[in-house]
């Protein structure tokens, strides 16, 4: 046993990916295990592994976590990233949810029939440039610091780094209305356990294609 | 001004029915937001960050988003556990209670047909994923409350799921020892007791006019199907 946190996901973004990006910015390494088959998927179940039989499911400090938030807030406090104090969280936990709630979009995104594809990513596109990043555009104007909350680098800003590099892959030039976020986006991309997530060979997984989507319907099968 | 949280929604559960369970024993205001006018007014002032609700200004802060605002009222209050690892616990289990919920959240907007075949998943769920999961956590360490031997948020988001989950089956819990125990005992606790009263500020199971309003409130929601 390594005493690295290990991580049971398929081999792709979905729900897991924002907790490989947090580990990683706190510089954390760890080890996963990838579902391909049903029957995989059933034994875990089978053998008390999943709290509510779903994955992400990460094996940490002697628990077996699941729920994506439950992951994430032990994460982030483990290796202080959720702020100095209970006013610091609070603002940290608002942008989170904010921001999780756009990641949500895009997440069930390769999902969507094809029909609807447009639609859906035409309401990413509004939803990003009208509701999102006007908020954390006037959030670092407004303080002028390089990290959203208490001038010190947190989950929120892993999250909305991780945000904004995904709608951009769907949108290139979406920050361009943006300045600070232009900024911020440079800032974050030279933080070392960022800068190291980004390169090649990194944990980090690819955008979704149809293989993913192919193995998320055939392990989940009911 | 009292110096009690103000709560901002609609007169009706929705998402902000598990706040006021939280802060039950604490009180609070609420502001019905009854018309478009309102709520375009909430939004040219600036207090929702998101341009959303639940909305509830406390402590100096406009708080958006429900799982926030849940958070901080619970380490507010010292419902979070004594530790990291406890406060872990209870996210998970709140994180499945939350899911149980979720699948009642939107029954109300649901056409009647959907609502008979959402009513069926609802208790599908409750009583093969959910519920199971709880009763052996009650069973195993045969205490009164779901983490460290302490009222915690996690106690109070399972009751509230119960109750929820009884009204669209009332004899949902009958496979469920544990947990009938749990609820008559968490009903018997005097803020929790005070709540479930009539008159309090707990609200009914949500009704025609409740989804009315919060369609043309919001200009949304008009087509919703069950997930």
């Amino acid at each position: 046993m390594s005493g690295k946190p290990r991580l049971t996901y398929l081999n792709g973004r979905g729900w897991m990916e924002s907790i490989r990006w947090l580990l990683a910015a706190a510089g954390v390494e760890f080890d996963e295990v990838y579902l391909e088959t049903k029957e995989e998927y059933d034994k875990l179940i089978k053998d008390g592994f999943l709290l509510f039989q779903q994955v992400p499911l990460v094996e940490i400090d002697g628990m077996k976590m699941v729920q994506t938030r439950a992951i994430m807030s032990y994460i982030a406090g483990k290796y202080n990233l959720h702020g100095k104090d209970l006013k610091e969280r609070a603002l940290i936990d608002m942008y989170v949810e904010g921001i999780s709630d756009l990641m949500q979009m895009i997440l069930m995104f390769p999902f969507s029939p094809p029909d609807a594809k447009e639609k859906n990513l035409e309401s990413i596109k509004e939803r990003a440039t009208n509701r999102y990043f006007p908020v954390f555009e006037k959030v670092l104007k407004q303080h002028g610091q390089d990290f959203l909350v208490g001038n010190k680098f947190s989950w929120a800003d892993v999250q909305l780094m991780e945000a904004i590099l995904a709608v951009e892959e769907k949108l290139p030039t979406v920050l361009s209305g943006f300045p600070q976020l232009q900024v911020f986006k440079t800032k974050m991309s030279s933080v070392p356990t960022i800068k190291k997530f980004l390169q090649p060979g990194s944990p980090r997984k690819p955008p979704p294609d149809a293989h993913y989507v192919e193995t998320v319907l055939k392990v989940f099968k009911k | 001004m009292s110096g009690k949280p103000k709560l901002y929604y609609f007169d009706g559960r929705g998402k902000m029915e598990s706040i006021r369970w939280l802060l039950a024993a604490a009180g609070f205001e609420e502001e019905f937001l009854e018309t478009r006018d309102q709520y375009e007014k909430l939004l040219q002032g600036g207090s929702l960050l998101f341009q959303q609700v639940p909305m509830v200004e406390m402590d100096g802060m406009r708080m958006v988003q429900t799982r926030a605002i849940l958070s901080y009222i619970a380490a507010k209050y010292n419902l979070y556990g004594k530790d990291l690892k406890e406060r872990a616990l209870i996210d998970m289990y709140v994180g499945g209670t939350d899911d149980l919920m979720g699948f009642i959240l939107m029954f109300p907007f649901l056409s009647v047909e959907d609502k008979e075949k959402q009513r069926a998943v609802i208790v599908q769920k409750a009583t093969s994923r959910y519920f199971p999961v709880y009763e052996k956590v009650l069973k195993d360490h045969g205490q009164d409350f779901l983490v460290g031997n302490n009222f915690s948020w996690a106690d109070v988001h399972l009751l509230e799921a119960i109750l929820m989950v009884e009204e669209k089956k009332s004899d949902v819990l009958s496979g469920f020892p544990q947990l009938q125990a749990f609820k008559a005992r968490m009903s018997s606790i005097p803020t929790i007791k005070k709540f479930l009263e009539p008159g309090s500020q707990r609200k009914p199971v949500p009704d025609d006019k409740y989804v009315e309003t919060v369609r043309r409130v919001l200009c949304m929601y008009y087509d919703v199907k069950a997930n």
